[in-house]
C-alpha cells in the first residue's frame, strides 16, 4: 500500500508543480467555455440548452489534452522500467497513475464547473446537475483514457493515435453525462435513468481500464 | 544464491540480438557483459530485468525469495536515470524507496555515500549529469535488492565518482550480492567476462 500511496502522492506533487498537467487543463476547459458564448451569441436561451453540452465537450477534450502525458512521461526518464520490476502489481500501479491523474486533473474542472456554468446562463440545479454528472462521469473518461495512454507508450506513437483511440470509447460517456444533465434541467426523462447508466460506465470502467493498460505496457516495453 | 541463463535467444525489432546464450553468476561475484556496440548488452540486462522477453531460453535465481519473482529482487539502472526534473533530490530518492518497498536503508545515509548530502533540497532539474547518476546509484542503496544490473554505470562519473561507486559494488559483493554490469572500461573490481557478439 505504501508504494502505491507513493506513487499517488508523487504524480499529484508533479502535476501541481511548475510545468506539471494540472492546470493546462482546467485552462483549457475555461477557454472553451469562455470563447463559447462568443461564438453562439447573446440568445440565453439558447446558452441554457446547450451549457451542459458544452461543459461537458470542455471536459472531455481538457482531459483528452492531458492524458497523453500519463505514461509517456515515466516512459521517457525511466521510471516506467522500475514501475513494471516493482513489487506491487502493475494493474493497481497504473490504477494508482490513474487515480492520481484524476485528482490532480479531473477535480479542478468539477470545480471549476458552477463558476463556468454562470457564464452559460446555468441556475442553481442545472449547474449542480452538471457538476454531479462531471463527478461520476470524469472518472470513466481517465480511465479508459489510460488504455490509450498505455497503448500510446508501447506503440511509440504519440498523442494522435491516443485521441483516435480513446475517442470511440468516451463517447457512451458523453452521450449518458449530457442525457442526465438535461434530464435534471428540463425533463422529461428521470435523471436516474441516464445518471445510473453513467454510473456503470465509470465503474466498467474503473475495472478494465487498469488491466488493458497494464497488459499493454506489460507485452510492449521493448 | 546463482543467477543462471540457459540457451537465451533474443530478437528484438524482427533482428537476433544473441541465440542459444548461456551464463552464470554467483553470490559475490561480479559479471562484466562486454562487446561491441549493438551486440546485445542492454538487450541481455533488460532481459533479465524482465522488461524484455526472451524468445527462447530462461534466467533463473537460484536461493532467493521464493516468493518473488527475479525482477522484483533485481534493481535495473539503465541509461536513464528515472528522476523527475520538478522533484527534489530528496523526494526523488524518498519516492523510490517508498515504491519499491523490501528492506530499506536509511536515506541521509544513502545520500552522504554518494556524495549528495549537500544538495537535498535542490530540484533534481539543476543536478549535472554526473550527479543524476550519482542520485541513481543513491537508490541502489536504500532500498537492498540482491541482484544489481548495471548498464554502463560510470559513464558521466567523475573519477572521484567512479572509486566511489566501486566502493559501493564492492560492498554489495561483500554482502552476497551478485553484480551483472554492460560496461566498456574497466571496473575497477574482480570481474568475470561474458563477451558478447563478435566472438561467436
Amino acid at each position: 500500500m505504501t508504494a502505491l500511496a507513493a506513487l499517488i502522492r508523487r504524480d499529484i506533487k508533479i502535476a501541481l508543480r511548475v510545468g506539471g498537467g494540472a492546470l493546462i487543463g482546467v485552462l483549457f476547459f475555461l477557454t472553451v467555455t469562455v470563447l463559447m458564448p462568443f461564438a453562439i451569441g447573446p440568445d440565453l436561451a439558447l446558452l441554457t440548452r446547450l451549457g451542459p453540452a458544452i461543459l461537458w465537450l470542455g471536459a472531455l477534450l481538457a482531459s483528452l489534452l492531458t492524458l497523453d502525458r500519463l505514461f509517456t512521461a515515466d516512459h521517457e526518464d525511466g521510471s516506467l522500467d522500475l514501475i513494471v520490476m516493482g513489487r506491487a502489481p502493475l494493474e493497481l500501479a497504473c490504477a494508482a497513475k490513474a487515480l492520481a491523474h484524476w485528482l490532480a486533473a479531473g477535480v479542478p474542472l468539477i470545480v471549476a464547473t458552477p463558476v463556468l456554468g454562470l457564464l452559460l446562463n446555468l441556475d442553481a440545479t442545472a449547474t449542480s446537475a452538471v457538476a454531479l454528472t462531471l463527478l461520476v462521469g470524469t472518472p470513466a473518461l481517465t480511465f479508459t483514457g489510460m488504455i490509450g495512454a498505455a497503448l500510446a507508450v508501447t506503440l511509440h506513437r504519440g498523442g494522435l493515435l491516443l485521441a483516435v483511440l480513446v475517442l470511440p470509447l468516451s463517447i457512451p460517456v458523453l452521450i449518458f453525462g449530457v442525457a442526465a444533465s438535461q434530464a435534471a434541467i428540463t425533463g422529461p426523462l428521470s435523471f436516474g435513468t441516464p445518471f445510473s447508466i453513467l454510473c456503470a460506465l465509470s465503474l466498467v470502467s474503473l475495472v478494465v481500464g487498469p488491466f488493458a493498460a497494464a497488459a499493454s505496457l506489460r507485452h510492449g516495453l521493448d | 544464491m546463482r543467477l543462471s541463463g540457459r540457451h537465451i535467444d533474443c530478437i528484438r525489432g524482427g533482428r537476433r540480438v544473441f541465440s542459444g546464450l548461456d551464463f552464470d553468476a554467483a553470490s559475490g561475484e561480479a559479471l562484466a557483459v562486454v562487446g561491441p556496440n549493438g551486440s546485445g548488452k542492454t538487450s541481455l540486462l533488460r532481459l533479465i530485468a524482465g522488461l524484455v522477453i526472451p524468445s527462447g531460453g530462461s534466467v533463473a535465481l537460484e536461493g532467493g525469495d521464493a516468493e518473488l519473482t527475479l525482477p522484483e529482487q533485481s534493481h535495473y539502472l539503465g541509461h536513464r536515470d528515472a528522476l523527475k526534473p520538478a522533484l527534489s533530490v530528496h523526494e526523488n530518492l524518498a519516492f523510490w524507496r517508498d515504491f519499491l518497498g523490501g528492506a530499506i536503508g536509511d536515506l541521509a545515509q544513502s545520500l552522504a555515500a554518494v556524495g549528495l548530502a549537500h544538495a537535498t533540497h535542490l530540484p533534481a532539474a539543476y543536478l549535472s549529469a554526473g550527479q543524476r547518476r550519482r542520485l541513481s546509484i543513491a537508490r541502489l542503496l536504500v532500498v537492498r535488492r540482491p541482484v544489481w544490473l548495471l548498464d554502463e554505470p560510470t559513464s558521466a562519473l567523475d573519477t572521484a565518482g567512479q572509486d566511489l561507486f566501486v566502493g559501493v559494488m564492492r560492498g554489495h559483493l561483500a554482502g552476497g550480492g551478485i553484480i551483472v554490469t554492460a560496461t566498456h572500461a574497466p571496473l575497477g573490481i574482480e570481474t568475470r567476462e561474458l563477451r558478447m557478439g563478435g566472438g561467436k
